[in-house]
């Protein structure tokens, strides 16, 4: 293992085991039915939204070589198939990976 | 030490319907084939998924090591990114915790915490004893961290096989599977709120500042809709 790939996951690793750790930290101090905890709540759900729209609409990665409108039309298409098949999550997945690769194979 | 009845139910959570298993093992392969076109070697591949368990501070990770970050600008840049796991991590401990287990579980259940075993466990965690969550949570997470480094393995193996047409394929599964299983749990006021207005402060923010738009357009829905949660409430 070289030594800089070494240091830089370890670097990663802290980076991202100190949220963890400070959520567990504050948490020993909050009970499940207090005013913070419901407002933590939120914005627990809010961030995980806010993430979800800014990696769809301003994507970073392998998403940047595909257009607007056919994302649109896959997360469309995606949410149908959620409601059409009574809510599961397995089939929405699946099918959108399917449907972009095919559109964006043809363009 | 640990409820293994439990754990394992929780393990097999992974099984059902609304399980993240394939839009968790999709993103892991992508981040494995990432990571072999950067120059890692298979058990560095490894020991990163191992370790790290969250998806954009990977993607990070592989961006810096090809542009040769610094460390302090990797660890900045990581922290930001995963920022959004301290406000998961304190919407899920307080539902786990109870005197009776030693704090090291907790020290340790807490590398769990990644969106997708965290929506498994929000959705469960009435059906289980207070007691006994922890174990529940362990098992959740065990199995959703397991299948992100198998998934790594595939993808590092079948990354010359991988065209980018696939890649984006893969890329968008996690996404969506995000968005679906939000609008899944869209059953309160304020959870609504918070989802609907993080979901469209985000892109605004984004105008203003795109490094930090996750976080403040987070905030700022989060806050709105505990805010107005509370006023109907009262």
């Amino acid at each position: 293992m070289s030594t800089e790939i070494f240091l830089a996951v370890i670097v990663t690793w802290a980076a991202t085991y100190l949220s963890r750790l400070l959520g567990m930290l504050t948490s020993t101090k909050i009970d499940e039915n207090s005013k913070i905890y419901r407002w933590f709540n939120c914005l627990a759900y809010s961030t995980l939204a806010a993430l979800t729209s800014r990696v769809l609409i301003f994507p970073n990665g392998d998403l940047m070589d595909t257009n607007y409108l056919t994302r649109i039309i896959v997360i469309l298409i995606a949410i149908s198939i959620y409601f059409l098949s009574k809510r599961n999550l397995v089939y929405s997945t699946v099918f959108s990976a399917i449907i972009l690769t095919v559109i964006n194979s043809q363009t | 030490m640990i409820k293994s009845n439990i754990f394992l139910k929780g393990l097999f959570s992974i099984k059902r319907l609304d399980s993240p298993a394939i839009a968790l093992g999709a993103s892991f392969v992508a981040i494995g084939a990432l990571l072999k076109n950067v120059g890692f070697t298979i058990q560095e591949s490894i020991f990163s998924s191992f370790l790290i368990y969250a998806l954009p501070g990977s993607l990070v990770l592989a961006e810096s090591i090809f542009i040769g970050a610094s460390l302090i600008n990797i660890f900045l840049a990581v922290w930001l990114v995963n920022a959004r796991l301290y406000p998961l991590t304190v919407s899920l401990m307080p539902l786990v915790m109870t005197k009776k287990h030693p704090r090291w579980k907790y020290v340790l259940s807490c590398h769990f915490v990644a969106v997708s075993p965290w929506l498994i466990m929000k959705s469960n965690y009435k059906k289980i004893n207070k007691e006994d969550r922890l174990d529940f949570w362990i098992g959740i997470g065990t199995a959703n961290w397991l299948i992100g480094i198998f998934a790594t393995i595939i993808g590092y193996l079948s990354a010359d096989y991988l065209n980018k047409d696939m890649l984006i394929g893969l890329a968008i599964v996690n996404p969506i599977y995000f968005t679906c299983a939000m609008i899944g749990v869209m059953e309160s006021k304020s959870i609504s709120v918070a989802i609907i207005l993080g979901a469209l402060l985000s892109p605004v923010f984004y105008f203003i500042t795109p490094e930090w738009c996750i976080l403040f357009g987070g905030i700022a829905a989060g806050s709105i809709a505990f805010l107005l949660g509370e006023k109907s409430v009262n």
